[in-house]
């Protein structure tokens, strides 16, 4: 069992084309996920691979069944590329694409509303269901397959390391996420807890957060009042300074807002074992979770 | 990015919005040249520094004749400015905006900026202008409305009412506010703002609306379609080195700590700087590499924390994923040598071929020392500085 992605998964690429697009294309197929297609507009008819390249993400999923998209476009066409495909009536858009413009974001995030489909990122490394689907940039070999734990993470390496960190605890994952670094983001932390708490092969769930916004507290006030599964978190930038963006466009401290202290203690007032020490954060889940 | 208020201004005007007249002087003969063509006073000089609280500082006063306004042009001009947004360090003023005085009746705040929660664009506006909003929040959380807008709709009257009414605003000044609202939405839209704020925005003795100060942030990630706007980048306002960085397209950020270090990935690069906190030392700087850290990225990365002479020893934390550790490793031998580096090193990296990558690092004969997990890294770091 799994969330938003599995077996049945048929993900459509859109850029396939390009150097990024086409190399992580390759290697989701090599994982074992169903790459049915690839768009990359004035390409249609040509193949990467394996893979036949449609002009429109419309025709990719008229010709193939694609039910997900993977976007590697260029920040300035991936808004575009993301109501593209959420008018092809995509369910599940993964947008790995770093360094959209903030307002495009915005009115996406609204367009999105009067759809069904559901926005993962972007500036994200995408989903892995271990064993069932990779649609991401992630590497798959850390990863356990089996479960009992989920794992969301606004970060990309970051996530590796815990993701790795559990593994060498032996403790399997169900899905990991990574919902992004951006301010305005598709999937919430919120969603993805829901999703585990739904999901009976999910025992636990690992929240990696970081400094900025608020959604770490909202996911808190979450886990208090809605989940009957014990979640263990970590947040990086304790040592941020305040009113710089830290790498990531959402990781800033603003007046005085979003510190990772603050963060920290919301969590733990919440009943989030909250773990502080990065280096030991796969012994610190392997404790925790034995009792769930 | 931040800009200065002059190059807000500028902008402001451009979008008929009501500031001051006055312009930009780098010379005390150009403010006395801008003051002769105003020629009544009184005058503000305000230094041009990106950062807020300057009349605190000094950086902004009030010239009742000519010879007032000589003397704190050339006061001004060149001092080392220290704001509480500064630092202790202070930074080096070379502009002054020189502009006519406002007679000021009443002060408001007004901004505009985009809510990460909601997916709007929010406009804040209080009665209370001219203090910090931060602090209006805390001390007086009635007196801010906020009111957010949809940004596929964009500004509607209902959003210019909601914010008149809230204000206390007089009926006859509505329209005056309706004008200069949807103008202030529109350069907020099509410049890709971050931060429009008129802090404060001053109702004059002919009951007219004035933006006396003008804050304005651009959205980095939008820059590449506002050609005209990158030009308002001052490069006097940032870190060398971090300036250096950015054309190399690292993320850097320079800190006060002795500990330098170089990650891949924005998330376990702030992890990485706590550890090194958690360690008892501190760190000297944020370096992602990005996710695809390249051999090329890592040999300019070493340059950059080179450059910092606080810096006496490195920790490289990187976890290989799509780039292999073996090819990771060889680009940190290569740039090792090349960049001559003589403080000590501590590797940590896992993934991908990692036992190659730590073959090739124990066999270069370099004085490099490996960690096998981020606990020993830490311990490692410890010991290196103390």
């Amino acid at each position: 069992m799994s969330i938003f992605v599995d077996g049945s998964t048929r993900l459509v690429v859109q850029g396939i084309t390009g150097r990024e697009g086409q190399f992580h294309a390759l290697q989701c197929l090599n994982y074992g996920t169903q790459i049915v297609a690839g768009v990359t507009p004035g390409k249609g008819g040509a193949e990467v691979g394996t893979i036949p390249v449609f002009n429109t993400v419309q025709a990719a999923v008229d010709k193939t069944g694609a039910n997900a998209s993977m976007i590697f476009v260029p920040p300035a066409f991936a808004a575009d590329a993301i109501c593209e495909a959420a008018d092809a009536g995509v369910e599940l858009i993964i947008c790995i694409t770093e360094g959209i413009p903030v307002l495009d974001m915005l009115k996406v995030k609204h367009y999105l509303t009067l759809t069904q489909t559901r926005l993962i990122g972007p500036n994200c490394p995408g989903i892995i269901s271990p064993g069932l689907c990779k649609a991401g940039i992630m590497p798959g070999a850390i990863h356990r397959p089996g479960g009992p734990i989920g794992v969301v993470s606004r970060s990309g390496t970051l996530t590796y390391e815990v993701v790795h960190q559990l593994t060498c605890q032996g403790i399997g994952q169900t899905t990991c996420i990574g919902i992004g670094g951006d301010p305005v983001i598709g999937t919430s932390f919120i969603d993805c807890l829901a999703a585990f708490e739904q999901d009976a092969a999910t025992k636990g769930v690992v929240m990696v957060g970081e400094i900025g916004g608020s959604a770490e507290e909202d996911a808190a006030l979450y886990v208090q009042q809605n989940m009957s599964k014990p979640v263990v978190g970590f947040i990086a930038g304790l040592t941020a300074p305040p009113g710089r963006r830290m790498g990531h466009a959402g990781a800033i401290v603003s007046g005085g807002r979003g510190t990772a202290r603050g963060k920290i203690a919301a969590m733990k007032a919440c009943g989030i074992h909250v773990c502080e020490d990065l280096g030991r954060l796969g012994e610190f889940c392997k404790e925790i979770f034995s009792h769930a | 990015m931040k800009i200065h208020e002059f190059q807000a201004k500028e902008l402001f005007r451009r979008y008929s919005l009501p500031v001051p007249g006055g312009g930009m002087a780098i010379t005390v003969e150009e403010a006395l040249a801008i003051a002769d063509e105003i020629s009544a006073y009184p005058l503000v000089v305000k230094a041009q520094i990106h950062a807020g609280g300057r009349g605190k500082g000094g950086g902004v006063k009030l010239a009742a004749n000519r010879d007032e306004l000589q003397n704190y042009a050339g006061e001004i001009l060149g001092m080392t400015l220290v704001t509480p947004q500064t630092g202790p360090e202070g930074r080096l003023v070379q502009g002054v905006l020189v502009e006519q005085a406002a007679d000021i009746v009443q002060e408001l705040y007004l901004s505009l900026l985009p809510d990460r929660a909601t997916a709007t664009i929010v406009i804040m506006a209080s009665s209370a202008g001219g203090m910090d909003i931060e602090e209006t929040a805390t001390t007086m959380p009635d007196k801010i409305i906020k009111v957010s807008v949809n940004p596929l709709q964009g500004l509607q009257p209902h959003h210019v009412r909601q914010v008149l009414f809230g204000l206390g605003i007089a009926p006859d000044m509505m329209k005056q506010w309706s004008a200069l609202l949807a103008a202030l939405y529109r350069l907020f839209v099509e410049n890709d703002c971050s931060l429009v704020e008129i802090n404060p925005l001053a109702i004059t003795g002919s009951g007219s609306l004035l933006a006396v100060d003008a804050k304005i942030e651009l959205d980095d990630n939008a820059l590449f379609r506002h050609a005209d706007l990158q030009n308002y980048r001052d490069s006097n306002e940032e870190d060398p080195l971090e300036a250096k960085a950015r054309q190399y397209n690292l993320n850097y950020i320079r800190l006060s700590g002795n500990v330098g270090n170089m990650v891949n990935g924005a998330g376990l690069a702030m992890a990485t700087m706590d550890i090194i906190k958690k360690a008892g030392a501190d760190p000297a700087n944020f370096l992602d590499v990005g996710g695809g850290a390249t051999a090329e990225m890592v040999e300019k990365g070493f340059e950059i924390i080179l450059s910092d002479p606080n810096v006496k020893g490195i920790f490289i934390n990187i976890f290989g994923g799509i780039l292999r550790c073996d090819v990771l490793a060889t680009g940190i031998v290569e740039a090792v040598r090349k960049c001559n580096v003589t403080v000590p090193l501590v590797i940590r990296m896992e993934g991908t071929n990692v036992e190659q990558g730590r073959k090739i690092l124990a066999d270069s004969g370099l004085q490099l020392i490996t960690a096998v997990d981020m606990a020993d890294a830490a311990a490692k770091v410890a010991e290196m500085v103390a």
